[in-house]
């Protein structure tokens, strides 16, 4: 009954793509310490969603273009970047600031604004399906293909170098990657809930494990199951999808760290 | 003996200033060398040329006969860096199973024959009892000695050391620089390592090479190890001492060594 309307089946469909993407790519933003770089990306990412709108352009162009231009940016700055968290904050409000200025410029429905803030995965079609499946599919390609070198060169930037890796190069590489990522993301669960997602999951994961391989596969399950469980609880309640996500996601992490000197007298 | 590494009036300049000029050394292959000089002096400019990470500005350098180049498999490198993040979510035999082929595109499908290497440099410096838990848990002792695993994991000749010493206390030294030393001796590999403190070093190193006031000379321990040419190439008061065993201890670089530059 839960499939009978294709809203909530195009909604599984989506969330299912989305999570894997997120939760694979959260080890290697937690991996690297860059989730605030992660939560600036997506407020970035809404000044441009709203920029297009007001231009009468889909969302997503807008979302994908700030995404990717702000994340070359913090790439190629990198490590001259870290400790910047001031100057990434008071770029990110003036941005968020930005797209408040669209919405009202944007005489349409404030619904457009709620969508890209909190999330809209109910209001998905069969097209958005597929445009999310198509940029899944590149994104998990792309992690693949960068895998050594970027779990290297976020070890030791230094010596990854030394051995022939292009640092600078990966990290562009690498946040163009958590861009497309983040316009994903940002249809599930919006610009604010973002973390929920990408960071969550993850920094879940390594609590359990160190060896990535292994934290990779649990953060995918553990958005997986935040995701569905969220989307079948909220298909009974009036309460939107965004919430059950992110709060499934707060009670687990904080389970996790209450239960850790429960789990190390038992070890 | 053949030379590991030979620099012919060589230049260093780094962001457009000129770091040190005119050094004309030798590496005899097999050898074991500290590099001092004050800090700031350009010593970790001379390991990045070496690893091909910066063209010489002027003069010639070979690496085992040929220019040096990135990512040369008979380099081991291990970097000057702080303890690694305490957060670090990556198991020790991980990092050194990244010395094996971590630069190459992809993920690594089968690959016993590089899982066994790793494990085997792991064991060769001691460290398995500690290399599954997580690298950022670790004490600074056992950080450095899977950073050796690291560099001794392609079978490297040359091992470049940037301070491997600086962070760790007297104790740990000791056994680092004797580790070194007895696996280098093992498998015949030209050392080269800088160094605030000397002390520790000064039972095993063959040659000292300095790097001070814009030059980089060479001359064995008993030639560069006194009073006068150590706080000359410090600009500063250091005194050399021999107790009635014969053992050397340097003093005044208390100061350089417990400030490592960052």
């Amino acid at each position: 009954m839960l499939f009978h309307y294709d809203f909530m089946v195009h909604a599984f469909e989506a969330g299912t793509v989305v999570a894997v993407v997120a939760g694979a790519i959260g080890y290697f933003v937690v991996l690297r310490g860059s989730a605030f770089a992660a939560h600036a990306l997506s407020h970035i990412g809404f000044a441009g969603a709203a920029g297009a709108v007001v231009a009468g352009l889909s969302p997503v162009v807008g979302l994908l273009a700030f995404t990717l231009g702000s994340g070359a940016a913090i790439g190629v700055l990198g490590n001259r970047l870290r400790g910047r968290d001031v100057t990434i904050g008071i770029v990110l409000a003036w941005t968020l600031g930005l797209g408040v200025l669209f919405i009202s410029l944007y005489r349409g429905y404030a619904t457009e604004a709620y969508a890209l803030l909190f999330g809209e995965i109910l209001g998905i079609s069969q097209a958005d399906v597929l445009v999310t499946l198509i940029a899944g599919l590149v994104t998990i390609a792309a992690l693949v293909i960068v895998y050594r070198p970027l779990l290297f060169s976020s070890v030791d930037e230094d010596l990854a170098s030394a051995k022939g890796v292009p640092v600078t190069a990966l990290s562009v590489g690498f946040m163009a990657i958590l861009a497309v990522a983040v316009t994903e993301a940002v249809q599930v669960v919006g610009v604010l809930l973002l973390f929920a997602l990408i960071v969550t999951p993850a920094a879940i994961a390594v609590r359990f494990t160190s060896h990535p391989p292994y934290a990779i596969g649990i953060g995918v399950a553990l958005a997986l199951v935040f995701t569905w469980l969220g989307l079948s609880i909220a298909y009974f309640s009036p309460h939107p999808v965004s919430f059950f996500i992110t709060s499934l996601a707060f009670v687990t992490y904080v389970g996790v760290r209450l239960s850790e000197p429960l789990r190390r007298l038992l070890v | 003996m053949t030379a590991a590494i030979a620099a012919d009036n060589l230049a260093a300049a780094y962001s457009g200033r000129q770091v040190w000029a005119g050094a004309s050394f030798t590496i005899e292959d097999g050898s074991f060398t500290a590099v001092l000089g004050p800090n700031g002096s350009g010593k970790t400019t001379l390991i990045r040329m070496i690893l091909g990470l910066l063209p010489p500005e002027a003069g010639r350098l070979e690496v085992f006969g040929r220019q040096p180049r990135r990512g040369d498999p008979k380099i081991g490198y291990i970097p000057q860096r702080p303890a690694f993040d305490i957060e670090l979510s990556i198991r020790g035999r991980d990092f050194v199973d990244l010395g094996v082929d971590g630069w190459r595109w992809g993920v690594r499908l089968g690959g016993r024959a590089q899982a066994a290497a790793a494990l085997a440099s792991i064991d060769a410096v001691g460290a398995s009892e500690y290399a599954d838990r997580p690298l950022g848990r670790l004490s600074g002792g056992e950080q450095q000695r899977l950073l050796l695993a690291q560099a001794l994991v392609g079978d490297p000749r040359l091992l470049l050391m940037d301070e491997p010493l600086s962070y760790l206390d007297v104790r740990n030294q000791l056994a680092i620089v004797q580790l070194i030393r007895d696996v280098a001796r093992r498998r015949n590999l030209t050392v080269l390592l800088i160094a605030h403190d000397v002390n520790p070093l000064l039972a095993h190193i063959d040659q000292v090479l300095y790097v001070a006031a814009g030059k980089v000379a060479t001359g064995t321990p008993n030639e560069i190890i006194t009073t006068e040419r150590l706080s000359a190439i410090y600009s500063a008061p250091v005194e050399v001492i021999r107790d009635s065993h014969g053992r050397v201890f340097v003093a005044g670089l208390e100061e350089e060594t417990s400030h490592p530059h960052a």
